[in-house]
């Protein structure tokens, strides 16, 4: 039984203040703070926000952090990019460097690399800005990935997040959109030739690709349009719809409350946490200027995206090592990894199936991820709302699809460096890219028995610890001579850690009311075996008592 | 949290006694003797709260990070002059970077940890609770938003002016094309694609020229082991320069010439060994130009694929399928390396309407 | 407004450089760091300067006459006593004293090992022994002199040199001189620390797979210009810090992934975490 818990909140009575309690305030020495609260609620009501969001609970937990990590990075890009768009020059006009660095001067390129470059040699501060908006954004992808993976390995897209899942998903695409497009704008020689491919890529497309091309590009690559309309995109419009999502996706933590851990006295009917005023309010603002100065101190000591040593670009040359922004290096690897051979022409077209192969399998992979919360919603038939996270271990199967996932990723994205692991490693790069191709098709599948394995056995070891305690390390000698280790019972707030997750059978397949099975609920029947085959159940009172008979 | 809104406080772990309507639980076990959540543990009070000295101790950590920041905030700013950049001295600009940047990061950090570690160890740390309640509106809203939508359509009479209705719908399924028209001059007014990527600047008689110079080549620079990187005569000046190069770019190499296997139809392809080959690869169209002299393999840097000169840049490795086009060369009367041609088909990547019937 | 701060703060510099040096630990931090910037730029100006080229005829007999011995002793093995080659190694007939300075000179001949190329190491032979070696090579049949040392001098065109290397080298050497893969385990080498000698000999004979880069299609001019661009490159490059090994977006992406969330991860622990 759960003993309600203690509120530690003021009263609503308290800030829900009338005029005349405005006026006592006043009077009573809140001064200038009370008397501009007065004024703002007596035109906007803004007591009633106070009210409603000022004591709101946020659970603790350093892995809740992760999200804004992603949205204190982002409002880093729109700080320092602001700062950028002073300066630069998104065109891609002929003009002649006449900057401080030497090896540039008196070099043909547009006015864009030159804008970029004197931001970074002849303005004060503005290489500073230039890299923490680089590495923030570098930042902003990373962050938004793990706090990806933190949702997913622990279940947080389940009923009634499901939506949001696909908005942050989503923002993580639109992310990568507002990554390319910012890393092609200085026009130098490493992006230029990261706009190269893919131009090539959407050249590749069938029936359309030459004209998406020609569209995007104005003309044949690489035109003199591109980079003023990747600037639009990259400072007005996914801006615009970054901000909007992030915004609805702020709008459902707050409407559905975040999700916590198990443990004592949180259910799925409660929050326990911290209340935004004052403490969630110190620390998550804190920590606001903890991610900025970490990413300023980064942007201090390191150099980030060189665009003088690059150079201009130019159609002819490319420099070895010419890889994306790590963001983009699933797809740069799944196109290094095609292998010899795959393209054809038929009644006259050119199939190149060594470009939209590579498109389709990220675009399946994409897409599979993205509905996964309504493939297992369907799978579980679980229809209520779910708003505790599980532990990655006690969904097996769901957490091993995630590791199969993030393998596959991981492999693609290794891929995209295939060149350096061969030199730094000192293999053949024909080795590196022929075993990755190999590790693509097996690595998911050990990474999924292997991860499925750890957590079958975490369970079983949580189990164990909930039925018989844990070993306390002292060693106790038996009448009989036998020696033993203590087992110590964990306390009851230990074991409800333990013992409470979510457990679920297979289907059980049984005709409808037509006495038909439906082909759709024999294949729901055969993925809910595939999901819950291999299941521990989470300990009873039952088993407790019988093991403490033993 | 609002404690007046939640008088319906229920026991954990019994969601359907506090649910006026359940929803199907699928597949879950829902067992009898599962545990009973313990509720909230007995709260630990920190050295902060209990040591006034210890109180007293965070309190001076806390002022001094602020002003720590502020010092850093300050730093930055006589940093910003005291630092300045000076034309034409990279080193400046370092010292600049690294100054400012170093004041404004422990500006940040202070502030933030020092605001974390207020909160942490010295407001209260009470928890609160928030309770949770279904996400679905209740019955007599839903009701009441069902019965809106019908006041709505029966007042409208949108499901009865049937015609009223499609007709609407047809305006604004048409409305969205006109937006779609507005784009087509995002390309260019005149051409096809197909017909731009199949033609290069090459012609009958145009000197091949050293990238970025635009120096004439005699065929007797090019020694065996020697690669050059060549664009067409003129190019540079060229409005649309960086447009044809993207296109024109050509890896000129000489080898032995028995050690070239030459399909008939290219024996006069070649001048003494000296062969031309577009730089632009045909997976994604990437400059290949990674020449091994001794192996006679083309290497391209960005996926790997690899071309053998010896056979007419045939793919021997990666993800590109088709070889290289070849330019046909040969000498003028002076001696400089001339094209024979434009390359016999498309250079680049691959596309829809590429025909397949150019070396037929 | 600013004009006075800044003249106040130019006319102190150091003694408002001492006085925040006392007041917080950030500004030793700062200034070990330019202390090491400082001597990792000195440290390449001292290593670009000074060149392969020690003082020797290579056209006196007594040169040659060393350079057979020694070449007989340590070299004929693979390349024959005629340096006509065997199967082991390549006829060197026509290489020239600039291919000898090259390979030995860098270390990568003798050969350490059976590789898919020969590694530059610490050379087996001093500077003197090298220019031996190469003066009897260049004695049995002619080929690339050793660069003129008018040429080796830092005084190029940076623009145009950096301009030639983007176009002929950056593609395999990569556009900092870094390096980068080739086929079957082969690599072109990092150029950061060759001299300016040792670089204009392997334009002019275009040693292993590094195809030939003769003085009609790099001239002379061309190749210090590229030498010049090269070192200038390298004193630069780290304007805005550390500049990870010049690998580009993947050193960046894996420095932000490890340090830079890691860092962040740490913090949200520490933030998380209930105080004592």
């Amino acid at each position: 039984m759960t003993t309600t818990p203690e509120t530690t909140t003021a009263p609503a009575e308290a800030v829900s203040f009338d005029r005349t309690e405005a006026a006592d305030a006043r009077r009573s020495g809140a001064g200038v703070t009370g008397w501009a609260a007065n004024y703002l609620d007596e035109r906007t009501g803004i007591s009633y926000v106070v009210r409603e969001f000022g004591r709101k609970i946020f659970p603790d937990h350093w892995s809740f952090m992760l999200g804004e990590v992603s949205l204190y990075s982002f409002v880093i890009i729109l700080l320092s990019g602001s700062f950028l768009t002073f300066f630069f020059q998104a065109s891609m006009a002929e003009v002649v460097y006449n900057g401080s660095y030497v090896p540039l001067k008196g070099l043909q390129m547009s006015a864009a690399m030159q804008s970029a470059l004197d931001i970074s040699f002849d303005i004060r501060g503005g290489l500073l800005m230039r890299q923490i908006h680089h590495w923030a954004a570098l930042l902003f992808i990373a962050a938004t990935g793990v706090h990806m993976m933190r949702i997913f390995f622990t279940g947080a897209f389940r009923k009634p997040r499901e939506l949001n899942w696909v908005i942050g998903f989503t923002l993580f695409i639109l992310a990568m959109g507002e990554g390319f497009t910012g890393y092609s704008l200085p026009d130098d020689l490493l992006s230029g030739n990261g706009l190269r491919i893919i131009a090539g890529m959407v050249e590749g497309i069938p029936f359309i690709g030459s004209w998406i091309e020609w569209f995007l590009f104005g003309g044949q690559f690489p035109g003199t349009a591109i980079v003023g309309r990747l600037y639009t995109l990259h400072i007005l419009l996914l801006p615009a719809a970054v901000v909007a999502l992030i915004g609805l996706h702020l709008v459902f933590v707050v409407v559905q409350k975040h999700t916590q851990f198990a443990g004592p006295g949180r259910t799925n009917d409660n929050v326990i946490g911290y209340p935004i005023l004052p403490v969630y309010a110190a620390k998550a603002g804190g920590f606001f200027f903890i991610v900025f100065g970490v990413v300023v101190l980064i942007a201090t000591f390191f150099t980030i995206n060189p665009i003088w040593t690059y150079g201009p670009y130019d159609p002819s040359p490319v420099s070895a090592g010419t890889q994306p922004d790590w963001y983009i290096g699933f797809a740069d690897g799944a196109l290094r990894l095609v292998p010899h051979g795959w393209e054809f022409v038929l009644f006259n077209t050119t199939y190149s199936l060594n470009i939209i192969a590579p498109i389709a399998v990220l675009g399946l992979f994409i897409v599979t991820a993205m509905a996964y919360p309504f493939l297992e919603g369907w799978v579980t038939g679980d229809k209520r709302e779910h708003h505790i996270a599980d532990r990655p271990r006690n969904m097996p199967t769901r957490t091993a699809i995630g590791a199969a996932g993030v393998t596959f990723y991981a492999v693609l994205w290794a891929a995209a460096s295939s060149d350096l692991i061969a030199t730094h490693f000192r293999l053949s790069i024909e080795g590196v890219i022929v075993s990755m191709q190999f590790t693509l098709i097996i690595g998911p599948f050990i990474a999924y028995f292997v991860a499925k394995r750890i957590c079958l056995a975490l369970q079983k070891k949580d189990r164990e610890m909930a039925l018989h305690g844990y070993e306390s390390g002292r060693i106790v000698r038996l009448p009989g001579g036998e020696f033993i280790e203590v087992h110590e019972p964990v306390d009851e707030y230990e074991r409800w850690k333990l013992v409470s997750y979510n457990d679920y059978e297979p289907l059980m397949l049984r005709p409808n009311a037509n006495g038909k099975i439906p082909p759709q609920e024999r294949v729901r029947a055969v993925l809910s075996r595939w999901f819950f085959e291999d299941r521990i159940e989470p300990v009873s009172t039952t088993e407790v008592e019988l093991a403490s008979h033993h | 949290m609002a404690t007046e809104e939640h008088t319906d406080v229920v026991p954990a772990g019994d969601r359907t006694a506090q649910s006026p309507y359940s929803n199907p639980a699928g597949s879950a076990v829902v067992r009898s003797d599962s545990f009973q959540n313990p509720g909230m543990p007995p709260h630990r009070a920190r050295v902060t709260d209990t040591d006034p000295k210890a109180a007293k101790r965070a309190e001076r950590i806390i002022v001094g990070l602020f002003y720590i920041s502020i010092v850093g905030a300050v730093f930055a700013m006589a940093a910003y002059f005291a630092f300045p950049i000076r034309s034409n001295d990279l080193g400046s600009v370092r010292l600049n970077n690294l100054m400012v940047g170093l004041g404004l990061s422990f500006a940040l950090l202070a502030i933030g940890v020092g605001a974390v570690h207020w909160g942490k160890v010295l407001m209260a740390d009470h928890e609160g609770v928030d309770l949770r309640h279904p996400q679905r509106g209740d019955e007599r809203t839903r009701a009441r938003a069902v019965e809106i939508f019908r006041l709505a359509d029966e007042e409208s009479g949108f499901s009865r002016r049937s015609i009223i209705r499609n007709a609407m719908i047809a305006a604004f399924a048409f409305l969205p094309f006109p937006a779609i028209f507005l784009f087509r001059d995002l390309g260019p007014a005149s051409g096809t694609p197909a017909e731009a990527y199949s033609h290069t600047m090459w012609k009958k008689g145009l000197r091949l020229t050293k990238d970025p110079s635009g120096v004439p080549i005699k065929a007797s620079d090019v020694t065996i082991g020697s690669v050059f990187h060549v664009i067409p005569e003129g190019l540079n000046d060229k409005e649309d320069a960086l447009e044809e190069k993207a296109k024109a770019a050509v890896l000129l190499m000489r080898l032995d010439p028995r050690q070239l296997r030459i399909s008939p139809e290219r024996r006069t392809w070649n001048y003494n060994g000296i062969v031309a080959y577009s730089k632009i690869c045909t997976h994604v169209g990437c400059p290949v130009a990674l020449y091994e002299q001794q192996t006679h393999h083309l290497l391209c840097p960005c996926h790997q694929s690899q071309f053998d000169i010896t056979n007419e840049a045939a793919v021997i490795f990666g993800p590109a399928k088709r070889p290289l086009p070849q330019l046909p060369i040969t000498v003028d009367s002076e001696g400089y390396l001339i094209a024979q041609s434009d390359f016999h088909e498309p250079v680049g990547p691959s596309f829809w309407e590429r025909r397949g019937d150019y070396n037929a | 407004m600013l004009f006075p701060i800044r003249a106040r703060a130019d006319e102190r510099p150091a003694r408002s450089r001492r006085r925040s040096g006392r007041r917080s630990p950030l500004a030793t931090v700062a200034l070990v760091t330019i202390g090491l910037l400082l001597t990792g730029g000195a440290y390449t100006l001292f290593t670009a300067s000074s060149g392969a080229n020690a003082a020797i005829d290579l056209s006196s007999p007594q040169a040659i006459a060393q350079g057979k011995k020694l070449f007989q002793a340590n070299c004929a093995t693979c390349h024959g006593l005629a340096l006509q080659g065997t199967v082991a190694g390549p006829s060197l007939i026509g290489v020239g004293a600039a291919s000898v300075d090259f390979q030995v000179g860098t270390g990568r001949m003798p050969m350490a090992r059976d590789a898919p190329q020969a590694e530059a190491r610490q050379p087996v032979f001093t500077d003197t022994q090298t220019k031996q070696l190469a003066a009897y090579v260049a004695s049995v049949a002619a080929g690339p002199g050793l660069p003129p040392s008018k040429y080796l001098t830092l005084t190029g065109d940076a623009t145009r040199g950096a301009e030639l290397f983007r176009i002929n080298c950056a593609m395999c050497h990569n556009v900092a001189g870094a390096g980068g893969a080739l086929t079957e385990g082969k690599y072109a080498p990092n150029l950061q620390d060759t001299t300016p000698a040792h670089i204009y000999e392997a334009m002019l004979t275009g040693p292993q797979n590094m195809p030939v880069f003769n003085d009609d299609n790099i001239t002379p001019q061309d190749k210090q210009d590229i030498i010049t661009a090269l070192k200038t490159q390298a004193q630069n490059e780290d304007v805005g810090g550390f500049t990870l090994g010049d690998l580009g977006p993947v050193a960046e992406g894996l420095f932000l992934w490890i340090f830079g969330l890691g860092a962040i991860i740490a913090f949200t622990v520490w933030l998380t975490a209930r105080a004592n």
